[in-house]
């Protein structure tokens, strides 16, 4: 990827943004997933609703928030809601079009873990937990995924299955009654991966200029399938570009402000 | 409800091995309270939150607690929480056993403990390794109208429940502002509601549609200016999020968490002490 002109993080990015289209109701989490939602927010997308789990809707922050429940989200919000109505009244509801999400590990039918890594008495590693991710991934109407694409964490079978994707495949999702139609993209640092229309198993879609096929397939734990037609993705433009880099350095120095509490003499 | 000095409302109402819920989701929490309970050296404390946060990093990684009930462990936009994995993967201070949530699950045990009902309920029944836990006790049950699946999960009724708020009232009513979490309904559903708040005021002057806590499901307040540092309060002061950062180096090896707690919590009078010597307050 020498032809690259940024970095792993800003060309997935950017190309996550890419996938929002305007006016789409997004459930949006913290770190790479809300940085492309407010990419999106300030080129093509200006309609895009972003609601984040604390209960901020239609939140419009200048700067990236550090945590999902930031002051900057409830200050720039159209309302904000108590939490359990976040998860009742918008995504059980079905009022969200898309979810974003992350993990530690992907398998071939998109099923993640953000639980542990080893046994789970005896864990090698203690992630994070499950979080807002199992209901976003059933209740989405679809779900963006953003993950680095490597060996490790695109595995042919999960340590923990945490959040459910097309389970074991071939319309084992659909048969199991989950109302959201799961993962229809996997952006990665190499391209895209979606699944395939019958076994539901993510196969590559899309590869960035100068990325071979068999780097992504070393990238990954299963034999990767490929789709009918390879799209050879586009790197960012300048603009679109220099405004992410723009959000990032307002953001580091607003969170780089010192806090200052009155405290009564 | 009694106003009494945070160190006598701890003592009086958090006891050894009680169910304890610190909530406050990323926004106004308890770290004043947290720290006292750390000060008075409470043992096997089921802990209760959302997000275990840096509140609960510090009290597991001091020896507070027994069990954690949780839905998300990280130190958000930062990474781990060191002391929680220690506690998890090398049971130090002390081994920890996990219940584990869903937001989501957690969201409908704090609704329904607050509702005085035995379980919440969410739609749809994932396929999920969560199933499988051990300490796991939500149910698949199919709904008697439509036999839709369901999944059923125990409501949650701490002991104890401790807020931080904006402002209390003359009488004892108490105002919350901006990003609640699910604190609201942590509250409604404890037999003890303790809260710490920025400010008394004459009146609160809330919008009729207001979050304020009756004096009356109160037990006890404390005014503790700052008492949500380094989280934040809406209106009051912004969470600190360099320290959020910094806690990362901080908790990440024991010897230099424990030498934090011991200067800035054991060996300070209170939290305004703490402010100052952290130099956030003149």
């Amino acid at each position: 990827m020498s032809g690259s002109p940024c970095t792993p993080d800003e060309l997935m990015t950017v190309t996550a943004a890419h996938q929002l289209r305007n006016g789409a109701v997004c459930f949006v989490g913290i770190g790479l997933p809300s940085a492309a939602c407010n990419l999106a927010r300030l080129t093509h997308a200006p309609d895009i609703v972003l609601i984040y789990e604390s209960g901020t809707v239609g939140t419009r922050p200048a700067v990236l928030p550090l945590s999902i429940g930031d002051g900057e989200l409830a200050e720039t919000a159209t309302c904000v809601v108590p939490l359990p109505e976040i998860f009742a009244h918008y995504l059980q509801r079905g009022r969200i079009d898309v979810g974003f999400l992350g993990a530690a590990q992907i398998d071939r039918f998109g099923n993640l873990n953000s639980t542990v890594i080893g046994d789970y008495a005896q864990p090698t590693v203690r992630l994070p937990g499950s979080g807002g991710a199992p209901e976003i991934m059933t209740h989405a109407r679809e779900v963006l995924i953003v993950m680095k694409q490597t060996p490790r964490s695109f595995v042919s079978r999960l340590e923990f299955r945490t959040s459910c994707g097309y389970l074991e495949g071939s319309g084992a999702r659909r048969a199991s009654g989950s109302p959201g139609a799961g993962p229809r993209a996997v952006i990665t640092d190499l391209g895209i991966l979606r699944p395939n229309p019958q076994t539901e198993e993510l196969q590559l879609c899309a590869l960035y200029p100068g990325v071979t096929v068999e780097a992504a397939r070393a990238a990954t734990g299963w034999p990767l399938q490929l789709a009918a037609e390879l799209e050879v993705l586009h790197y960012p433009q300048p603009a679109e570009l220099a405004c992410l880099r723009d959000l990032q350095a307002r953001t580091r120095a607003a969170h780089a402000g010192p806090v200052h509490i009155s405290l009564p003499s | 409800m009694q106003l009494l000095p945070l160190a006598d409302a701890i003592a009086a109402h958090v006891r050894d091995g009680h169910s304890v819920a610190l909530e406050g989701f990323t926004h106004l929490i308890p770290f004043a309270a947290a720290h006292e309970i750390i000060r008075q050296q409470r043992r096997d404390l089921h802990l209760i939150r959302m997000t275990p946060d840096l509140v609960y990093d510090q009290m597991i990684g001091m020896g507070c607690a027994a069990r954690l009930t949780f839905s998300w462990g990280g130190n958000p936009g930062v990474g781990s929480l060191h002391r929680l994995r220690d506690a998890v993967e090398e049971a130090w201070p002390r081994p920890l056993a996990l219940s584990e949530f869903t937001h989501a699950e957690m969201a409908v045990a704090y609704q329904a403990g607050a509702s005085g009902l035995p379980c919440g309920i969410l739609r749809h029944f994932a396929e999920s390794d969560l199933w499988h836990l051990p300490q796991r006790r939500q149910q698949m049950l199919r709904c008697p109208f439509t036999d839709a699946p369901l999944t059923a999960v125990p409501a949650i009724n701490p002991d104890v429940t401790i807020l931080h708020a904006q402002q209390i009232d003359a009488a004892g009513n108490v105002l919350l502002r901006g990003i609640l979490g699910a604190a609201k309904e942590a509250a409604m559903g404890a037999r003890c509601v303790l809260v710490t708040v920025e400010e008394q005021v004459e009146t609160l002057r809330a919008e009729v549609n207001a979050v304020v806590l009756p004096a009356w499901v109160i037990t006890a307040a404390s005014v503790v200016p700052g008492g949500a540092y380094p989280s934040y309060a809406h209106g009051y002061y912004a969470r600190d999020n360099g320290f959020y950062r910094a806690w990362d180096e901080i908790a990440r090896e024991r010897q230099t968490f424990t030498a934090w707690m011991r200067a800035q919590v054991l060996e300070v009078a209170d939290h305004a002490a703490q402010l100052r010597r952290l130099g956030v307050a003149a």
